[in-house]
């Protein structure tokens, strides 16, 4: 268990920037998810940690040591991937020891330490068995143990989840962040999944085309998300284009007047809105910064939720999330409803968006 | 209407028959395809392995009686125990040479890209396509050529023809193996490298079990055809150098006796035991 700091760590491969300049601090026993959407570079970052691709420029260190030159066997970092990669020749005891084997660890100390770790991942009993004999999240857990048993520097986890069904992702999930706490362990985890990765983190590091977007917490990445990338990326947003006309008023395309904070300079810009912070009535409701009337366009029912699509008069849309109570109103397209919401829901990024890629 | 839909029903219900029977039919066909090929192959076997029990010199139907003198003959006859000696010596170095040129060149081929690759590959599987006499004459021009040149003494000796027969033991090596890594997962490479297992012991702790069924089933292989080899090795053995299969061959030239049917039982049996037992240990029918 150790702290890692990458410093300005950059990835090429001829002209293309696979990782760029990235520099991140994770403090010992913090829990570091790496999130962006597929080829954004997190994988690439993760084997540069591991010690699987050599960085172009920038460092790499482990509890103050400097490995970037080193090769993965003299790094001390354990390693869970995607697809298990347990050795299919050898029993789940002897995947788990063969860590220990390689350090030279004596052979009366390995068998307890084995047992230990099984027992850890609630294995115990399944030592004997091979990997083929085991069912998908079982064997995660087994790599699991394997990475664990050593006590490396650094846990490296490569989308551990995404091969498991739905119910025992959130199972493995648990039980990665009950050891991850329990043993103080630094951890590192890849993932598209962004639910994953709100419930898993300390912190959150979202990436796309090789950088870093914005490293926080939950609330950081979502309440103040430092682009319009990482507010479309991580929950979900409405955006309007437009341009701030005064200090606190912006126009958008279609000529809504939207009052909004943090307008302080004039010029192109998009709104983001989340959809849960939008109110919905049958009604003009009342006291809110904005009030716009639409007409019901598509609507979504999730369970618990319901999204609904609303057409402003603009004809620009807007998405909104309201909860599903038994006194809520029965929406169908078609129907004209009244939205509303404070000025300070709205988030503003300067610069002319248009014509690029909108969140869903 | 009732009598119409009735109809359509019975209609339904032959379609469903012939259609059942065709499949039965197909299986038949399939089965007696099989079966006889199973016959074309075993045929000759059976014939040498009833031939060596005959008591007769002269082999001719139906046989006089049975006997086991043939067998008892072998051990007495010099030629065929020196020459079993010289071809398992021969298939053994053959076959230790080929996994050692053939695996690192598997490797090389399904692991890394360059140009050439292609040809390479072909090259090393071309002794098995190219006719063991034209080899064993090429062999032997080159073992002339060598001597004349060098002064070195290659033509008969030992070394050339444990050479020419890596030659035949190659492409088996570098066919299953190359068979055996193609769906190798090479992220278990890098769990053993992060575990702390540098690049040879990743190898061999890891890689080399997996893909041991191919090398074990390649060794089988390529030393029964080095063991068999009689067209290439006639034209590299030395005098008083004989291997197993010439032996057989000069042994036929004056007789014609069963000695020959019984050396090939116990060739057949030898083989048989030797896939058998490995079969036991890593399952060939994986790979091959």
């Amino acid at each position: 268990m150790a702290r890692l700091q990458l410093h300005h760590v950059t990835k090429r491969y001829g002209d293309f920037h696979a990782v760029r300049d990235v520099t991140l601090d994770v403090p010992d026993g913090e829990f570091l998810v790496l999130l962006g959407p597929s080829g954004c570079g997190k994988t690439t970052t993760l084997r540069i940690i591991a010690g699987f691709v050599e960085a172009t420029s920038g460092n790499v260190l482990l509890g103050g040591r400097d490995v970037t030159t080193l090769p993965p066997w003299k790094r001390n970092a354990g390693l869970v991937f995607q697809n298990y990669a347990l050795f299919p020749h050898l029993t789940v005891a002897e995947n788990v020891a063969f860590g220990l084997e390689m350090r030279k660890v004596g052979k009366a100390d390995i068998g307890p330490r084995v047992a230990e770790a099984l027992r850890l991942v609630r294995l115990g009993h399944l030592g004997e068995r091979l990997p083929r004999q085991l069912s998908g999240g079982q064997q995660q857990r087994v790599a699991l143990a394997r990475a664990l048993v050593f006590k490396p520097d650094v846990l490296l986890l490569d989308e551990p989840l995404s091969n498991l069904d739905a119910k025992l992702r959130q199972e493995v999930r648990i039980e990665i962040r009950r050891l991850t706490q329990q043993l103080g362990l630094t951890t590192i985890m890849v993932t598209h999944d962004q639910e994953e990765a709100l419930t898993m983190a300390d912190r959150l590091v979202v990436m796309s085309d090789g950088s870093v977007r914005q490293l926080g917490t939950q609330r950081d990445l979502y309440e103040r998300p430092a682009d319009r990338f990482v507010a479309g990326f991580v929950g979900r947003s409405t955006f309007l284009e437009g341009a701030v006309e005064t200090p606190g008023t912006f126009r958008t395309d279609g000529g809504l007047e939207i009052r909004c904070q943090d307008g302080s300079s004039a010029g192109p810009a998009s709104l983001a809105l989340r959809p849960e912070r939008i109110s919905l009535g049958v009604q003009p409701l009342s006291g809110m910064d904005n009030q716009i009337n639409g007409v019901v366009d598509f609507v979504s029912y999730l369970g618990a939720n319901i999204d609904v699509h609303v057409s402003l008069p603009s004809s620009e849309r807007v998405l909104v999330q309201i909860p599903n109570r038994e006194d809520g109103p029965a929406l169908k397209r078609g129907d004209k409803v009244h939205v509303g919401w404070a000025a300070s829901t709205g988030t503003l990024f300067a610069g002319d968006a248009r014509g690029t890629e909108s969140s869903p | 209407m009732v009598q119409a839909t009735a109809s359509a029903a019975r209609g339904i219900a032959k379609r469903s028959r012939s259609f059942g029977l065709s499949r039965k039919i197909g299986r038949y066909a399939l089965n007696g395809v099989a079966g006889l090929a199973m016959a074309y192959i075993l045929t000759p076997l059976f014939f040498v392995t009833w031939l060596a029990f005959f008591a007769q010199e002269i082999p001719s139907f139906p046989p006089e009686g049975y006997s086991l003198k043939w067998f008892a003959a072998i051990p007495g006859n010099d030629r065929f125990i020196s020459g079993f000696i010289l071809s398992l010596e021969v298939g053994v170095s053959a076959t230790l040479i080929g996994l050692a040129v053939g695996v690192p060149a598997a490797l090389c081929l399904t692991r890394m890209k360059f140009t050439g690759r292609e040809w390479l590959n072909s090259l090393l599987l071309l002794p098995l396509v190219v006719p063991g006499v034209v080899l064993g004459i090429a062999i032997y021009v080159f073992h002339v050529e060598t001597e004349i040149r060098t002064g070195i003494p290659v033509l008969g000796s030992l070394g050339g023809l444990v050479a020419g027969h890596v030659l035949v033991v190659i492409p088996w090596c570098v066919r299953l193996v190359t068979a055996s890594l193609a769906g190798f997962d090479r992220t278990i490479e890098e769990a053993a490298q992060s575990l702390g297992a540098d690049r040879w012991t990743t190898f061999r702790r890891v890689t080399l079990p997996s893909i041991l069924p191919g090398i074990v089933a390649a060794s089988l292989f390529g030393f029964v055809s080095s063991f068999g080899n009689l067209e290439m090795s006639l034209f590299l053995v030395g005098p008083g150098r004989t291997t197993l299969p010439i032996a057989i061959l000069q042994y036929l030239e004056w007789k014609i006796d069963p000695t020959i049917a019984a050396v090939s039982v116990l060739q057949i049996l030898l083989i048989a035991a030797a896939m058998l037992v490995t079969d036991r240990f890593v399952r060939i029918s994986r790979v091959v």
